[in-house]
């Protein structure tokens, strides 16, 4: 295999899994602070690919049929705005009421959750695929021999830019620092006048938003979304956050790099068939072998 | 002297084991008051509902002349009480100063918070070596410093501490005892819950005897270590 083959693969697999690493951050807050598998998290990723597709028909008058990536960087923070709120209202209407009850309970709900996201969009656009409205333009560059669009690399760049954001802000801010008290200890938190639930709020808010431009980035690239969408990237991110360490935001972004990493050998190798039974695989691998993940910390159980 | 908080006629169930039945009981400005009694008497369900952490079922709960039964926890802690939990429960994967951090959480103003900070640490010298350091790497005694001064970064104006000498040698209780006694000398109001009777009866001004959710003996420290009852239950010889 020559070099610039590799590269181009490793290129391939990055880009991947910056998708991966944008769902997978909101997949493993949820669940570092209230031990939370939100299955609904892809669904909102699908939100975020159909409030983009919304707001670039509206305003496809105004902008023309190419859009430009500033257009789709305001469309995206609409987009976030939007997918943040309905996470967070989410987690008032379905998870708070469960708040300490069976584990089982939680998850039937979040399953409920998924499907009424799910259903509640095929409902409301029907259950075909749409075209997207815009598509961003194939004109590409070479780096050593491998082909990278320029809209590739602006997507990679702002999804670099959203991880490396809410990296700093969950180790400097003092919402940040609350959360990682929270994962620890919220009774603790509670003693020391952290309004908890308000805190878990805005990580459902952040992690939803997060997924949410990775909808959009989706959909103008791919250029075809459905209401179906989110569930093969939910498990995904899942896996990419399982690998990384659950709970780790950092050890989610390596998943989902590891993820797509493996995922771009593995159908290189195999066959484009095999792209989803490579990462099912790795994730009951990580999760027979090593369920703490590459990054994740022995878990210390309280007495 | 007024009173900083008032408890009346406590009742606190956890479904049907009723852990207070109907206790009451005072802290007055700038005292240091102690709370003793057995394992399972209800001390930290008192504290605990004080705190707004624990379900009030009837009585009332006043604090500087408010009525805060059932309030919410931060809504205290702005209010300036700061309940120091039994075990510490420090966060074992901050750092020493992002625990520090977290106790002013309630307090807006970071000048104050970093000012706060900075009074603990000269306070607690051996806190301030640790400052990097995660929490969970610390001796227990550090940790239960760690645990006072995270309080004192929120301000309090009533302090709660429970069992703060639990598991703790010899030495570090009376490390602990003097660090409370440093707060009470800065006009802090403080209630300490102890099984360590005879500490706690060192720093307190006034203490009770609480027995299956009711106070049963309440008197001046001083008092209290040469009642007989007392002596047998929880001095020793
Ligand atoms: N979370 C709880 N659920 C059920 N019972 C509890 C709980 N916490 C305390 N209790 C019971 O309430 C009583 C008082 O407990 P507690 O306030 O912890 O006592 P103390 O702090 O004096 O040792 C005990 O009988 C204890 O078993
Ligand atoms: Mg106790």
């Amino acid at each position: 295999m020559d070099f610039e083959y590799l590269l181009q693969l490793i290129l391939n697999g990055l880009f991947v899994g910056s998708f991966y690493g944008l769902v997978a951050l909101g997949y493993s807050m949820v669940y570092g602070i209230i031990k939370l598998l939100n299955f609904a998290h892809g669904d909102i990723y699908m939100l975020g690919a159909f409030s983009g597709y919304t707001l670039l028909t509206i305003g496809a008058g105004v902008i023309g049929g190419q859009a430009s990536i500033a257009v789709l960087v305001v469309i995206m923070l609409i987009a976030m705005v939007l997918t943040g709120t309905v996470g967070l209202i989410l987690e008032r209407v379905a998870y708070r009421p469960l708040r300490g009850a069976p584990r089982l309970s939680v998850l039937i709900t979040a399953v409920g959750a998924s499907f009424a996201l799910e259903y509640g969009i095929a409902v409301s656009f029907g259950p075909n695929p749409r075209v997207y409205p815009v598509r961003l333009g194939n004109e590409a560059f070479t780096i050593f021999g491998a082909r990278l669009t320029y809209a590739q690399l602006a997507m990679m760049l702002i999804a670099v830019a959203l991880m490396i954001g809410l990296d700093q802000a969950v180790r400097r801010t003092r919402s940040g620092r609350a959360m990682r008290a929270i994962s620890q200890d919220p009774k603790a938190c509670l003693l020391m006048g952290i309004n908890v639930d308000s805190v878990i709020t805005r990580t459902f808010f952040i992690g939803s938003a997060l997924a949410g431009a990775a909808g959009v980035m989706s959909g103008a690239y791919y250029g075809k979304i459905d209401f179906l969408m989110g569930f093969i990237i939910g498990l995904k991110a899942f896996t990419a956050a399982v690998i990384g360490g659950i709970g780790n935001l950092r050890g989610a972004v390596l998943g989902a790099i590891v993820l797509g990493l493996l995922e771009s050998f593995g159908t290189a190798w195999l066959g484009s068939e095999w792209r989803d039974v490579f990462a099912f695989g790795f994730l009951i691998l990580f999760l027979t072998v090593r369920p703490t993940g590459l990054l994740g910390e022995r878990v210390t159980e309280r007495v | 002297m007024s009173n900083v908080l008032e408890v009346r006629d406590l009742v606190v169930s956890y479904g049907k084991v009723e852990a207070l039945r109907g206790l009451s009981l005072t802290v007055g400005d700038g005292e240091t008051v102690s709370l003793l009694g057995n394992n399972g008497a209800g001390k930290s369900t008192t504290v605990g509902a004080i705190s707004g952490v624990v379900r009030v079922t009837s009585g009332t709960i006043t604090a500087f002349g408010k009525d805060v039964t059932n309030a919410k926890p931060w809504d205290l802690v702005e209010m300036g009480i700061i309940h120091v939990p039994e075990g510490r429960r420090i966060f074992s994967r901050l750092t020493v100063h992002e625990n520090l951090q977290i106790g002013g959480y309630a307090v807006s103003d970071t000048s104050v918070i970093n000012q706060r900070i900075k009074q603990v640490y000269s306070l607690l010298p051996r806190l301030a070596e640790r400052r990097s350091q995660q929490g969970g790497t610390l001796s227990g005694g550090e940790q239960q410093m760690l645990a006072i001064g995270r309080a004192m970064v929120s301000g309090p104006k009533l302090l709660m501490l429970d069992e703060p000498s639990m598991g703790l040698a010899p030495l570090m209780v009376a490390q602990v005892m003097d660090v409370v006694r440093d707060i009470r000398e800065q006009g802090t109001s403080v209630l300490l819950i102890e099984q360590n009777a005879r500490s706690a009866l060192r720093v307190a001004t006034r203490g009770y005897v609480i027995d299956s959710g009711v106070v049963t003996i309440e008197a001046p420290a001083e008092q209290l270590r040469a009642d007989p009852r007392v002596v047998e239950a929880y001095l020793g010889k």
